[in-house]
C-alpha cells in the first residue's frame, strides 16, 4: 500500500508539472503582447520595454519557465493585468467558493445518483428502471447553462422561491441559512449531468454484482433481500463509482463556469470567464492551474479510497 | 460434381460461392450492426431526428419563413404562436423559428467536424502507442495524462479563449480537446486486440507490422471508437454551444443555438423564457440523439446483446 501511494503521489506530481509547463506555455501562444494591453494603446516603446524587462518578459523562454515555477512554489502568481493586484489575493478566495458550490453539487450527485442506480438495477428492465434510465440519458445530455435559465425563470421569478443570484443577500448578507438559500439552485443545476452519469453507472455495476455466484450463494441462504443490495453487492460495486465520482468532480469544476456565470456565483469559474473576456492571462493560468490541481487531488484520493476498498491491497497496508 | 446423377437439383459451385459471398457480406460488421441496431426504436427515432434537423439546415433557405438575422423591432420579444411567427420572436425583433432553422449549419457542424477530424489522429496516437508500447508507446500516454488532469469544459473553453472566438476556433478547440479521449479509447482497444491469437497468427504467417496495424488491429479498434466518437458528438454539441453562449465560440448574430441561448438569458429576467428555452430545448433533443445512437451502437457491437 506505501508503494502503491509513493507511486501514485510521484506520477500526481509529475502530471502536475506537466500541468504547469502547458499552462505557462499557453500564455505564450496567445495572439497579442499581454503588456501593450496592459498599458493601452498609449504606451511608448520605451515603457513596454521596461515593463517586459520588469517582469522578466525579455527573458530567454526556459529561464522564463523555472522563474515562474519558482514562484509558484513559493505562493507568488504574478500580479493581475487588469485589477493591479497579487493573483493568489483574487484566485485563493473565489476557489474556495467555487469548492463549496462544487461540493454541494457532489452532495446532491451522491444522495441521489447512486440509490437511483441501485434501485434501477434491482428492477432491471422494469418500467422503473427503463423510465429512470432514460431519464438519466435526458439529464446527461442537458446544456448546464439552458438548465440554469430554466431553474431561475421557474423556481426564482415565477414562483419566487429562491434568490435568481449571488452567493449572500445583498442588503443583509450572511448566516449558513443565507448561504445555503443561494446555493440551492446552482448547486442542483450543476449536479444534474453528474448525477445522471452516476446513476447510469451505477446501475451498470450493481446489475453486474447482483449476479454474481456469492449474491446468488447469500439468497440461498435467505439473507434478507435489503442486506444483499445495499450491503453485500453494492460494497463489490463501489470501486468503479467511486473512480467516476471522482472524474465527474472534474466535470463540476469545469461545468461550474457556466453555473458561475449565469447565477453570478462569486467562484473562480465566474472570474475566469471575467479574465477571459478581459485578457487578463495571469488569472486565467492561475485559475485554470488550481483547478487543474484540485481535479488531480480528487482522483489521488478517489484511487486510494478505490485501494482501500480491495482487500487485496487493505491488507497489504496492516 | 456439377452433374445430376441421382436427379436431385444441384446448384453449381459458382452460383454456391455466389450465395455464400452474399451471406458474408451481409454479415459484415457494418451490416450486423445495423441489424441490430435497427430493433433499437430509440436509436431509430434517434437517427430520425438528426437526418431531420440535418436536412432543415441544409435546406435552411428554402425553408425559413424570415430572414434569420433580420429583426423587426415592433414586434420584439413576442411570444410563442404570434401569427406569422410559430415560435416568437426574440430581443431584437428576429422570427425564432427562422434562427433555429439556419442555427443547425453551426450547432451540429460545430459538434460533427471536430469529431471526425480528431478521430483519424487518435486512432495513429493510439494504435502506435497501444501496438509499439515501450517506452516511446509509454511517453505518448504520460503526455496525454497531463491532459486528461485539466477538465474537458475547462480545457476547451481555455483553447477557445486563447484561439479567439470564430467558427473555425471553437472547431480547433474541441478537436483539440477530443484527441487525447479518444487516443485513450484507440490505446485500450489496441493493447487488448493486440494480446489475441489472430495477431499472432498474422505475425507467424509473415504480416508485416504494417499489415497488421492496417488490415488486423484497425478494423476491431474502430468499433469502440465509433461508439465513443457517437457520444462524444452528443456530448460535443452541448459544449460547443456553451462556448458560444460564453462569448468564445461561434460569434453573434450568427444564429448558432448556443448564441441564441445566450441572446435569450438577457431578457429572462425581465420575463421572456421562450427566447433561452426554445434553442436549450434544441441543443438538449440533438445531444440525446447521438447519446441514444451511441447507446444503440454500443448495444449492436456487444455480442451478448445479439440475438441473430
Amino acid at each position: 500500500m506505501a508503494g502503491y501511494l509513493a507511486r501514485r503521489a510521484g506520477s500526481m506530481i509529475l502530471v502536475l508539472l506537466g500541468v504547469s509547463v502547458l499552462v505557462f506555455l499557453i500564455m505564450q501562444l496567445v495572439p497579442g503582447d499581454p503588456v501593450r494591453t496592459m498599458l493601452g494603446p498609449t504606451a511608448t516603446a520605451e515603457s513596454i520595454a521596461a515593463v517586459r524587462a520588469d517582469l522578466g518578459l525579455d527573458q530567454p523562454l526556459v529561464q522564463q519557465y523555472v522563474s515562474y515555477l519558482g514562484g509558484l512554489l513559493q505562493g507568488d502568481l504574478n500580479t493581475s493585468l487588469t485589477m493591479a493586484q497579487p493573483v493568489a489575493e483574487i484566485v485563493f478566495p473565489k476557489l474556495g467558493n467555487t469548492i463549496i458550490l462544487a461540493a454541494g453539487a457532489l452532495v446532491i450527485c451522491l444522495v441521489i445518483g447512486v440509490p437511483l442506480g441501485v434501485l434501477a438495477a434491482t428492477r432491471q428492465y422494469s418500467l422503473f428502471d427503463r423510465g429512470a434510465m432514460f431519464l438519466s440519458l435526458a439529464g446527461a445530455s442537458v446544456p448546464v447553462y439552458w438548465a440554469a435559465l430554466v431553474v431561475i425563470s421557474i423556481f426564482a421569478l415565477k414562483l419566487g422561491w429562491l434568490p435568481t443570484s449571488g452567493m449572500y443577500d445583498v442588503r443583509e448578507p450572511g448566516g449558513l441559512g443565507d448561504l445555503l438559500r443561494h446555493l440551492v439552485l446552482p448547486a442542483a443545476t450543476a449536479a444534474v449531468v453528474p448525477t445522471a452519469v452516476i446513476a447510469r453507472l451505477t446501475r451498470s455495476v450493481m446489475v453486474e454484482a447482483l449476479q454474481q455466484d456469492h449474491i446468488r450463494m447469500l439468497r440461498a441462504n435467505g439473507v434478507p433481500e435489503r442486506q444483499i443490495v445495499w450491503k453485500h453487492a453494492l460494497r463489490n460495486a463501489l470501486p468503479p463509482i467511486v473512480n467516476i465520482v471522482g472524474l465527474q468532480v472534474g466535470y463540476l469544476l469545469g461545468g461550474v463556469i457556466f453555473i458561475e456565470v449565469v447565477f453570478s456565483w462569486p467562484g473562480l469559474g465566474g472570474q475566469l470567464y471575467t479574465s477571459i473576456t478581459s485578457n487578463d492571462m495571469p488569472i486565467i493560468q492561475a485559475g485554470v492551474l488550481f483547478i487543474a490541481l484540485v481535479f488531480v487531488v480528487v482522483n489521488l484520493i478517489a484511487d486510494i479510497v478505490v485501494a482501500l476498498l480491495d482487500p487485496r491491497t487493505r491488507e497489504a497496508v496492516g | 460434381m456439377t452433374s445430376t446423377t441421382l436427379g436431385q437439383k444441384v446448384v453449381s459451385p459458382v452460383a454456391a460461392g455466389d450465395t455464400v459471398a452474399a451471406q458474408i457480406k451481409s454479415r459484415s460488421r457494418p451490416a450486423l450492426m445495423w441489424r441490430a441496431l435497427r430493433r433499437d426504436k430509440a436509436a431509430v427515432v434517434s437517427i430520425g431526428i438528426l437526418v431531420f434537423l440535418t436536412l432543415v439546415a441544409v435546406f435552411a433557405p428554402l425553408l425559413a419563413p424570415y430572414d434569420p438575422l433580420d429583426g423587426d423591432a415592433s414586434q420584439r420579444l413576442e411570444g410563442i404562436g404570434t401569427p406569422g411567427h410559430l415560435l416568437g420572436l426574440d430581443g431584437q425583433g428576429r422570427d425564432i423559428l427562422s434562427r433555429l432553422i439556419y442555427g443547425g449549419r453551426y450547432s451540429l457542424t460545430v459538434a460533427v467536424l471536430p469529431v471526425l477530424a480528431a478521430a483519424p489522429i487518435a486512432l495513429l496516437i493510439g494504435m502506435f502507442a497501444g501496438y509499439f508500447g515501450g517506452r516511446t508507446g509509454n511517453a505518448v500516454m504520460r503526455v496525454l495524462d497531463v491532459l486528461f488532469a485539466f477538465p474537458v469544459v475547462l480545457l476547451a473553453i481555455a483553447i477557445a479563449a486563447v484561439l479567439g472566438p470564430g467558427l473555425a476556433n471553437v472547431m480547433l478547440a474541441i478537436g483539440i480537446t477530443m484527441v487525447p479521449y479518444m487516443a485513450r479509447v484507440v490505446y485500450t482497444a489496441t493493447v487488448q486486440e493486440s494480446a489475441k491469437e489472430y495477431v499472432e497468427a498474422a505475425r507467424a504467417a509473415g504480416a508485416t507490422q504494417a499489415q497488421i496495424l492496417r488490415q488486423q488491429l484497425m478494423p476491431n479498434v474502430m468499433s469502440p471508437l465509433v461508439v465513443y466518437g457517437t457520444s462524444l458528438c452528443g456530448l460535443m454539441i452541448v459544449l460547443a454551444a456553451g462556448l458560444s453562449f460564453l462569448g468564445v465560440g461561434v460569434t453573434p448574430p450568427a444564429p448558432d443555438w448556443g448564441v441564441m441561448t445566450s441572446d435569450g438569458r438577457s431578457v429572462l429576467l425581465e420575463g421572456y423564457g421562450h427566447v433561452a428555452t426554445i434553442p436549450g430545448l434544441v441543443i438538449l433533443v440533438a445531444a440525446l440523439a447521438f447519446n441514444l445512437i451511441g447507446d444503440g451502437i454500443r448495444d449492436a457491437l456487444d455480442p451478448h446483446k445479439q440475438t441473430s
